[in-house]
C-alpha cells in the first residue's frame, strides 16, 4: 500500500504538526475577539487581530457529515470514509474515521469522536479519529 | 442606452470526446465559432478573458490584440465572473469587445494545462492526508449533513439526476440522452456514498465563447443581443471542511443576491434557470441559496417536477452536467444554454424566455459567480 499523501508544513502551520507528533491538536484563539479557528495562521480570520495564541484542544469532536469512497485509492483499501468532524471547540477539520466499520450503518452523525494520532513519518503525524470510548 | 450584452455565443463544433485536439485547439475552436455567430474576427475583439490557460497563452494563439486582459480564475464559474468583470469594463470604457474563452480536455487529456495542488496548501495539508480523490470525494461531503438536517431523502437526490436526463433526453448534442427512473440511479454504482454513479458529473471535452459588447453596438450584430441585466460573483473556500454552513453556500447566496438586486427582479420573474450541477446535490443547494425554495424544500420542488420538461421553473434544460457534459468548468455551458434559450434557439426550447438566470460554482463550494439575462434592455 502506497504512502498516503502527506502535508508539507509551512511556518505558519508548524505548530498543528508539531502538536500532533507530541500527541496533542493545537488549534488557534482570537485575544480580541475570542474566536477559535482552523486551519492555522497568525492572525485572526474573524478580527484580522495577529493577538492570537496555540492551545491544545480537547481532541473530542463529533461527525459532523462524510462520504465513503469506493473508488480505489493508492493508499487506501476502499471503501473508506472521508469526514468532516466538528470539535468541541468549534472548528471543523477533515479526517477519517478509525477503529469503526466503514458503513452508514456504523457512522452515525452527530456520534461522539474523539482524536488518535497516526505516525507516518518522523516529522508527520496525522490526527485521526475514533469513537469516543472506543470501537462500538 | 447603457448596458452590455452577448453578441456571439457558441461550443465547440464536437462536444464529447474530441481526442484530435488540445485544450488550447478547443478554446480557439470555441472562439472561430463565437466569431462566426457574431459576424466578427480577431481583429475587432479588444478584450478578452479565459480562465484554466493563462490569457497570453489564449490570446497571442487567437491573435489578439486585447488592451484589457482578465486571467481571473476561482473553477468553473469563472466565465460568470469573466462577465460581470467585462460588464465593468465596458462600462468603463476600458475596452469595447470582450472575447471571453473555454476549452478543456476533461477526458482525452490532450495538452492538458495546469497543475497538482502543492503538499503545502491548505488542501495539501489539511485534505489531501485524508484520502481525498478530486471532486467526488470533496464536492459530496456536506450532503449527509443536508440529508440529516433536512430530510432529504435519497430518491429525492436521485430524482435530480432523472429529471435532468428528461431535459437531455430533448438535446441532441448531450452526451447522455437515455431516460433513467431512481431506481436507475440508485443501482448505478456507487462512487462516494451517498452518491452513485448517475449523480456525479459527466467527464468529457469541449469548448466555449462568449463575446460581450455595449447595447449601444450590440444593434449592429446580426444574432438578437442576450443583454446583461445583472451579475454577482462571491468567494468562500479552497477545501471544503471550512465551508461556513454545510448546508448552503454562501458563495451563492452573495453572488445569486447581488445579481438579482441588481437586475432589480423578483424570483417569479425568472422564465429560466441555469444551476451549475456538477452534483445531484447542487441543484438543491443553489434553489434555496437564490430563494426559489425555503430552507429544506428544494428536494420535494424537483421531486414534484416543477424543475422538469412542462415545470414552472425549466433548470438545467440542456440536460446539465450530470448528462449535457462536463469538462471540468462547466460553467460556460452552463452560459450558453443560457444565451441559447434567451435567443430562442436551444434545442429544448422553453416557450417565451425574457429573463434568465445562471448560477455557477467554483472549485467545491469554493467560489460563485451569477449572471441574470433579459431579452431587451433592462428598464
Ligand atoms: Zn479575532
Amino acid at each position: 500500500m502506497a504512502q498516503r499523501p502527506l502535508p508539507r508544513p509551512t511556518p505558519e502551520t508548524d505548530h498543528f504538526w508539531a502538536g500532533t507528533r507530541d500527541g496533542e491538536l493545537r488549534l488557534q484563539k482570537c485575544h480580541a475577539c475570542s474566536h477559535v479557528y482552523f486551519p492555522p495562521r497568525p492572525f485572526c480570520p474573524e478580527c484580522s487581530s495577529r493577538d492570537v495564541h496555540v492551545f491544545r484542544a480537547s481532541g473530542r469532536g463529533t461527525l459532523e457529515s462524510y462520504v465513503i469512497n469506493h473508488r480505489p485509492h493508492p493508499a487506501w483499501t476502499a471503501p473508506y470514509a472521508i469526514a468532516l468532524v466538528k470539535l468541541a471547540e468549534g472548528p471543523r477539520m477533515m479526517s477519517n474515521i478509525v477503529d469503526c466499520p466503514q458503513t452508514p450503518e456504523a457512522l452515525v452523525l452527530d456520534m461522539p469522536l474523539e482524536v488518535v494520532f497516526d505516525k507516518q513519518t518522523d516529522e508527520i503525524t496525522l490526527p485521526l479519529f475514533r469513537p469516543a470510548g472506543g470501537a462500538p | 442606452m447603457t448596458g452590455v450584452a452577448i453578441v456571439g455565443a457558441a461550443e465547440t463544433t464536437e462536444l464529447g470526446v474530441i481526442p484530435h485536439m488540445s485544450e488550447l485547439q478547443l478554446h480557439a475552436d470555441a472562439a472561430l465559432n463565437a466569431f462566426a455567430d457574431a459576424g466578427i474576427t480577431a481583429r475587432d475583439i479588444d478584450g478578452f478573458a479565459t480562465a484554466g490557460f493563462r490569457p497570453t497563452e489564449v490570446a497571442q494563439y487567437l491573435g489578439l490584440k486585447p488592451r484589457w486582459v482578465d486571467g481571473t480564475s476561482v473553477g468553473g464559474c469563472s466565465f460568470m465572473v469573466h462577465v460581470r468583470h467585462a460588464v465593468a469594463a465596458i462600462n468603463a470604457g476600458h475596452c469595447s469587445t470582450v472575447l471571453i474563452t473555454h476549452g478543456e480536455s476533461g477526458k482525452s487529456r490532450v495538452g492538458k494545462a495546469g497543475m497538482a495542488p502543492s503538499p503545502a496548501s491548505f488542501g495539501g495539508q489539511f485534505e489531501a492526508p485524508f484520502g481525498v480523490m478530486g471532486p467526488p470525494t470533496m464536492f459530496t461531503v456536506p450532503v449527509l449533513r443536508y440529508m440529516k438536517d433536512y430530510g432529504l431523502t435519497h430518491e429525492q437526490l436521485a430524482m435530480v439526476a432523472v429529471v435532468q436526463r428528461q431535459w437531455a433526453a430533448r438535446n441532441p448534442r448531450a452526451s447522455f440522452r437515455d431516460l433513467i427512473t431512481v431506481d436507475d440511479v440508485l443501482n448505478s454504482r456507487m462512487i462516494a456514498y451517498p452518491f452513485h454513479l448517475l449523480e456525479c458529473c459527466l467527464v468529457t471535452d469541449g469548448g466555449g465563447a462568449l463575446i460581450v459588447t455595449s447595447a449601444e453596438r450590440a444593434k449592429d450584430f446580426p444574432q438578437p443581443p442576450v443583454y446583461i441585466w445583472g451579475t454577482g460573483e462571491s468567494s468562500e473556500t479552497p477545501i471544503i471542511s471550512q465551508m461556513e454552513s454545510l448546508t448552503s453556500s454562501r458563495a451563492f447566496r452573495q453572488a445569486g443576491g447581488d445579481a438579482m438586486r441588481e437586475a432589480g427582479i423578483r424570483h417569479a420573474d425568472v422564465d429560466h434557470l441555469m444551476i451549475y450541477d456538477a452534483f445531484a446535490h447542487l441543484p438543491i443547494y443553489g434553489l434555496e441559496d437564490l430563494g426559489f425554495c425555503a430552507k429544506g424544500e428544494a428536494g420535494a420542488f424537483i421531486w414534484e417536477g416543477n424543475t422538469a420538461p412542462g415545470g414552472r421553473l425549466p433548470t438545467n434544460t440542456n440536460g446539465g452536467g450530470l448528462s449535457y457534459m462536463h469538462s471540468g468548468m462547466y460553467g460556460m455551458y452552463a452560459l450558453q444554454e443560457s444565451v441559447r434559450q434567451v435567443r430562442g434557439i436551444a434545442p429544448a426550447q422553453v416557450d417565451n424566455v425574457e429573463v434568465a438566470l445562471c448560477l455557477g460554482v467554483g472549485g467545491m463550494f469554493g467560489a460563485s459567480g451569477c449572471v441574470v439575462f433579459g431579452r431587451q434592455p433592462r428598464g
